[in-house]
């Protein structure tokens, strides 16, 4: 008796265990019924996404202008729809029910990438060599730079050089920290969270007195605070967002970065722009960046 | 046992004397209250839109699933933890040493470590899911106290339903089985569902990977709606809710123990020692 | 392995903050907790409820929501402090309510036969409480309050949450930057044995000495 109700909680466990491992719903954008989805060869990256019926999507969930989840439960903004273009070209234009979206915070892209939980990334990831190590990029799609956000009060931080003992909040494990340890090391960096939104709060809230990243994802947050703050100093790097692919999957590579061109090309990717980042921010839509296919 | 029976009754002018106390004590407690009031006032905190858009259909839809996340897994971890909670109870309990020693051993090492450090281990170091991480942390962490919970009710029953057990020639399993465990387990029930209410609260630590349970919902809906107190509060009512309802349950469930002619001699399971598990 | 060693610096400060932070709290948790168990048995009912409020709310809501009510929310009401204090806050009044607990507990242990026999013995309230209750009580508070102990240290793990660098989340950064997360948390687990083993041991030899025969 006993070892028979043991028995049958163990299965039912077992059972609960095995059917709670999604976290978010799946589900896209419902869109027309439109044309047919290419056919790929068979055993590509493509081909595999177009039988598994969905493509995984990592993005950022709580970043303003770039990935934030809307209480619908999904994600919107740039990368979101950069994103989707991909999955447009693999699935048409009917996207409902075939694209998952999952959070991937700076610190797990790579690893998300490499150990197959997502079939790319696009999360304002940054192109540079350390990670080309490790991941494969399609892009660039976007050229952003760090630059430095304060309180729009504030006169005594004017850029990288006057930092020495200020508070400034950036995220955990990130490349503007790397940046800000190597250019800036005067600066206090205690205070770092896992994600630019809580930065932006202590800031607001006086705990930190300037909080540094990408400038778009800087003029997000200034958008949505109005006359709260303002960027100070130039942009001192060069960031260049990529989509995340595995490293050595050439072909998919290959996909992708043709995918973006065509966008270049027939005015989608600027669409995206205006409709995602040049409304919010009044930036002015740029030319997209030259495809880097190496 | 209240402050009565310390002193003797009050006279008059005891009575007169607690009577000012109390108008004293309730101004000042609505003293305080008015100055939380007046702080969430001035700083705008009580517009009314920061507290309405909380319960529009979507954010309730959306409050709701991680609610229902986090429930899922308090119950799914402590379904698991009860499994392995026995397993190690009973090998505590085994007159083999061999077996009793690792058993410890386990139940030390998961009684001393943070649980959060246990669920960045499994998905930073191990890179397993977020969902299975939180899981495996609370699994691990739970079956520890849960072992020693079951021992407890185990030990807490007279011994002589085993000593009666034993004579009439069941063998030390058949024992265990059908005389000591079931009674035991019926005892622990109180005990269970206290236990629930701290793994709720321990899933709350899933914030710390970013899974979407309840409170990461209320940090989401927080960035989306630009309302982060309120959904913060809002949150932190629903725990209190659920957990005062879970908490009434058991001790409902303690008090019909009680009454239950049925139950040996002892009453329900009380253990002391497992305050130090009842965080987060 | 050799990442722990390069390291050490970093985890020892790491180590110092999280003992700071408890006993910092510990501290304030037993003055608070003995002021909330003073009101929820006085005879004053407005002090009972706001001491009956106070332990309910703070043992029922989970302490991580607790602190981001307290550092993310409370901000929006002009309450704010540097991560330190704010956690030192948080886990005080948080684990103030098990104490409270613990001490309400511990003085209704005391069977109210011995109130009752001073009393006959013309002995004041005063006098009661102080040469007979509480003697009692304190030697049956002396494992819960240490049990509350260990579940501090090990709840300062939460304040990384809130930016306090103490050791979780010195070691999230190292993991994070040199990528070797397996030997760091391993690490991590054994310092945290390191604080909560000794202090569980040294509870034990406590209870023991004043625990009371019956």
């Amino acid at each position: 008796m006993r070892k028979r109700l043991l028995l049958a909680l163990l299965c039912v466990a077992t059972v609960l265990a095995s059917c709670g491992s999604n976290d978010e719903p799946s589900g896209g954008a419902t869109g027309t019924t439109g044309k047919t989805p290419a056919t790929f060869p068979a055993g590509s990256t493509m081909d595999a996404i177009q039988k598994k019926g969905k493509i995984v999507i990592g993005t950022k969930f709580d970043q303003p202008l770039f990935g934030l989840k809307a209480l619908s439960g999904q994600p919107e903004g740039f990368d979101v729809e950069i994103a989707k273009l991909v999955a447009t070209a693999i699935f048409g234009s009917n996207l409902s029910g075939k694209t998952e979206f999952v959070e991937t915070p700076s610190s797990v892209r790579e690893q998300s990438i490499i150990d197959g939980k997502v079939d790319l990334v696009a999360a304002t990831y940054t192109i540079n060599d350390a990670r080309k190590e490790k991941v494969g990029f399609a892009g660039p799609y976007y050229v952003a730079g760090q630059s430095i956000l304060v309180k729009k009060d504030n006169t005594t931080i004017t850029g990288l050089d006057s930092l020495s003992g200020k508070k400034v909040c950036t995220v955990l494990g990130s490349t503007p920290l790397k940046t800000l340890q190597t250019r800036a090391p005067a600066a206090d960096l205690s205070i770092l969270f896992d994600t630019y939104s809580k930065c932006v709060e202590a800031l607001k809230d006086g705990r930190v007195e300037a909080v540094s990243t990408d400038n778009v994802i800087l003029l997000g947050f200034i958008k949505d605070n109005p006359g709260l703050f303002k960027l100070v100093g130039e942009a001192f790097t060069v960031e260049p967002y990529g989509i995340g692919v595995k490293k050595d999957d050439l072909a998919f590579r290959t996909f992708v970065n043709d995918t973006l061109e065509k966008a270049y090309t027939d005015g989608t990717w600027a669409k995206i722009f205006e409709k995602e980042v040049g409304k919010a921010t009044e930036i002015p839509t740029p030319a997209p960046p030259p495809i880097d296919r190496y | 046992m209240t402050v009565a029976v310390f002193a003797d009754p009050l006279g008059p002018r005891g009575k007169v004397k607690v009577a000012v106390a109390t108008v004293i004590g309730g101004l000042a407690a609505a003293g305080v209250l008015f100055i939380a009031f007046r702080r969430f006032q001035s700083n705008g905190q009580l517009e009314a839109k920061l507290w309405s858009d909380l319960f529009t259909g979507e954010a309730l839809r959306f409050f709701w699933g991680g609610l229902k996340n986090t429930l899922k897994l308090a119950g799914v971890s402590l379904v698991l933890a009860m499994a392995l909670g026995m397993v190690l109870a009973l090998a505590r309990l085994s007159k083999r040493a061999l077996v009793r020693w690792p058993a410890t051993l386990w139940l030390q090492f998961f009684r001393g470590v943070p649980l959060v450090v246990l669920m960045l281990f499994f998905y930073f170091g191990l890179d397993i899911s977020k969902y299975t991480s939180i899981v495996m942390g609370l699994t691990l962490y739970n079956s520890a106290v849960l072992a020693e919970i079951i021992r407890a009710g185990i030990l807490s029953l007279d011994r002589g339903q085993s000593e009666a057990a034993l004579a009439v020639g069941m063998t030390d399993g058949q024992v265990m089985r059908t005389v000591v465990l079931p009674q035991a387990i019926r005892r622990m029930v109180p005990a269970l569902v206290s236990q629930l209410v701290v793994l709720l609260k321990d899933t709350s630590l899933g914030v710390a990977v970013l899974y979407e349970e309840l409170l990461r919902r209320g940090e989401l809906a927080g960035e989306f709606l630009k309302n982060k107190l309120q959904a913060f509060l809002f949150v932190a009512a629903i725990f209190l809710i659920v957990n005062l309802l879970l908490s009434s349950a058991a001790r409902w469930l303690e008090r019909r123990q009680g009454r239950a002619k049925k139950v040996a001699p002892g009453g329900p399971v009380r253990v002391t020692g497992v305050e130090d598990l009842t965080v987060a | 392995m050799g990442v722990l060693f390069d390291n050490l610096g970093a985890f020892g400060e790491g180590l110092r903050t999280t003992a700071a932070l408890t006993l910092a709290s510990y501290l304030v948790a037993l003055l608070v907790g003995t002021l909330v168990a003073a009101m929820r048995v006085s005879p004053i009912a407005p002090l009972r409820w706001l001491g009956t409020l106070w332990t309910e709310v703070l043992r029922n809501v989970p302490l991580t929501v607790l602190f981001f009510v307290f550092f993310f929310g409370f901000t929006k009401i002009g309450v704010s402090y540097v991560p330190f204090i704010s956690a030192v806050i948080v886990l005080g009044c948080y684990t103030s309510a098990f104490v409270a607990e613990a001490i309400r507990s511990g003085i209704n242990s005391v069977a109210p036969g011995q109130a009752e026999a001073a009393r006959a013995l013309g002995l004041t309230f005063a006098q009661v409480i102080v040469t007979i209750v509480l003697p009692q009580a304190l030697r049956t508070v002396v494992a819960p309050l240490g049990s509350l102990f260990v579940a501090l240290i090990k709840n300062t793990s939460i304040a990384f949450t809130i930016a306090v660098v103490e050791l979780t989340r010195v070691v999230k950064e190292l993991a994070s930057v040199t990528g070797e997360a397996i030997p760091l948390y391993l690490g991590a687990a054994v310092f945290y044995l390191l604080l909560t083993l000794p202090s569980s041991a040294a509870i034990g030899v406590i209870e023991r000495k004043v625990a009371i025969r019956r």
